[in-house]
């Protein structure tokens, strides 16, 4: 088995961000490069020993044009992510594939946008038809609040979740935001009430309070060799596992078609695939962060991930498992309704912090940490 | 959205004003199923499979020849939302469902002709085609009180 080996030979060496904002007042490009120029001073190497970057196919900025600003000199790979959100998790699969491999020595992955103060996505979309991909648009399903929550609704039936389960999740969410000077919602939790009296967005699924946030800013990481371990400035953290997971008849929001509605099977392939290739199990993971665009994924993605049985999140959330003192602390940042929403790849460097111990909520003895994003995951793990 | 009925009309004016869909080579059977009143899948001349959405070559035999079959019109539902905080020209709430199919396929529809707190997971409904202001679309109503 080829992936281990190759797993082997990478390490995230740094990490960087921007201010998470709703309103950033520079161009995208700005935030990329303030982000990746954070990373690579992060990690102890300079923009020279970049040759590689990833990106999502979502991102709107310009591989050269980073390049131009960071004054690297040369890239012999560049790769993308599609599936938006869903492919948060594969940008560190990508780059862990092109160091291992000998593609690229030292690969930056990027993400930076103005997703609140230029290009929304919680807004309605425009009717399309590109093959392939079915417009509902004409049914009224023009929004990820709807479209997703046609999924979930069915979720919700069959295990008797009810909406004020999901606002015990955003509860936790804001709680660690509290507690996290990054996070936009600092110093601001929230209770159930204040959730359950937040107005409905999709009922009898969604309120405001279980929609991640609308943000503005960059994040960065930078992926080299392990070789490299020992000369960089920060603790390396070594990728145990990353993975995606697509199956046929699936789509990214329109996921409707499989026999089973009432779970998420690519997340639960996502999570065998991770097990199998790490040699690791739920209970030796102490830090789960999982991508949420809407508090219901988090149930979803904690059975997938067998943190819990099917159906049994709503009780595993209510009995404090996630929250502080949890036995699997889920979103130490705040997540995307907490922190921001920087497309899920926020949640990547909140891992690689619990690992180096630097975390604004830290959790104690942390070996390993997963970071899912539904169809893309890893296991990050202490060098 | 008490006493709201999705779709319905309500003081004879609120009718949903949709967005057209935007027809394609690949779906274009099916529009026209819906012009004649019909629920069209293909089924391929290969090996017979039936499939919804639309596709141009069969995943199970990668046969590009297929017929368009009009369904009975007959399912449940298998989830279902209220589609509201509307946005022009999504003008009034719509109810929007996942329907199961009888013959094993699953379709994004409208519920018509029942208000939210009447609509139960798993309860049968029947195709009926409405025309919203010139736009067609296939909707699903209760079944015994649909008019199909």
């Amino acid at each position: 088995m080829s992936e281990p080996r190759l797993f082997d030979r990478a390490v995230i060496a740094g990490i960087g961000h921007t201010e998470f904002s709703k309103e950033s007042g520079r161009s995208t490009l700005q935030l990329a490069a303030e982000a990746s120029r954070a990373a690579i001073a992060d990690s102890g190497l300079s923009p020279r020993d970049i040759d590689g970057m990833v990106t999502f196919t979502l991102d709107d900025n310009d591989e050269l044009a980073l390049m131009d600003n960071l004054g690297i000199p040369a890239l012999s790979w560049t790769s993308r992510t599609p599936f938006g959100g869903g492919g948060a998790g594969a940008v560190i699969q990508h780059a862990v594939a092109a160091v291992g491999s000998g593609a690229a020595s030292t690969v930056l992955v990027y993400r930076a946008f103005n997703e609140r103060s230029e290009r929304r996505f919680g807004q309605p979309e425009a009717a399309s038809n590109v093959p392939g991909k079915v417009s509902y648009r004409p049914y009224g399903l023009d929004t990820p609040a709807k479209i997703y929550s046609l999924w979930w609704q069915r979720y919700m039936y069959e295990n008797g979740a009810t909406n004020e389960d999901f606002g015990r999740y955003s509860v936790v969410a804001r709680t660690w935001a509290a507690t996290n000077p990054n996070a936009w919602y600092y110093r601001r939790p929230i209770t159930l009430q204040d959730h359950q009296q937040s107005r409905w967005i999709v009922e009898p699924i969604l309120r405001l309070l279980d929609c991640c946030q609308e943000s503005d800013g960059g994040v960065a990481l930078v992926v080299t060799g392990a070789e490299r371990a020992a000369d960089l400035a920060q603790p390396a953290v070594r990728v145990a596992a990353a993975t995606q997971g697509h199956l046929r008849g699936g789509d990214i929001r329109f996921d409707f078609h499989h026999p089973d509605l009432g779970h998420y099977p690519e997340a639960g392939l996502v999570a065998q695939r991770l097990w199998q290739a790490s040699g690791l199990k739920p209970s030796d993971i102490q830090v789960a962060m999982i991508y949420e665009n809407f508090s219901p994924i988090v149930f979803l993605q904690l059975e997938s991930l067998g943190f819990c049985g099917r159906g049994e999140a709503k009780d595993f959330i209510a009995e404090g498992h996630i929250g502080p003192g949890g036995t699997i602390p889920v979103n130490t940042n705040g997540g995307l309704l907490g922190e921001a929403y920087i497309h899920g790849i926020n949640n990547i460097i909140e891992g690689v912090r619990q690992l180096r111990g630097t975390a604004a909520n830290q959790i104690e003895h942390v070996d390993n940490v997963v970071v899912a994003s539904g169809r893309s995951a890893m296991i990050l793990t202490r060098h | 959205m008490p006493g709201m009925a999705c779709g319905a009309a309500r003081g004879g004016e609120a009718v949903p004003r949709v967005v057209a869909p935007i027809v394609g080579r690949d779906d274009q059977f099916f529009w026209d199923g819906v012009a004649a009143g019909e629920f069209r899948v293909q089924r391929c001349r290969s090996c017979s499979r039936l499939r919804h959405p639309h596709a141009p070559m069969c995943g199970d035999c990668g046969s590009l020849e297929w017929d368009a079959v009009a369904l009975s019109g007959r399912g449940s539902v298998a989830s279902w939302i209220v589609s509201r905080h509307p946005t022009e020209p999504d003008a009034i709430p719509r109810l929007v469902a996942l329907i199961d199919l009888e013959e094993g396929l699953r379709a994004v529809s409208n519920l018509v002709d029942l208000a939210p707190s009447a609509v139960r997971n798993d309860m049968p409904v029947v195709l009926t085609i409405r025309d919203y202001e010139g736009v067609l679309l296939p909707q699903f109503a209760p079944a015994g009180a649909g008019d199909e």
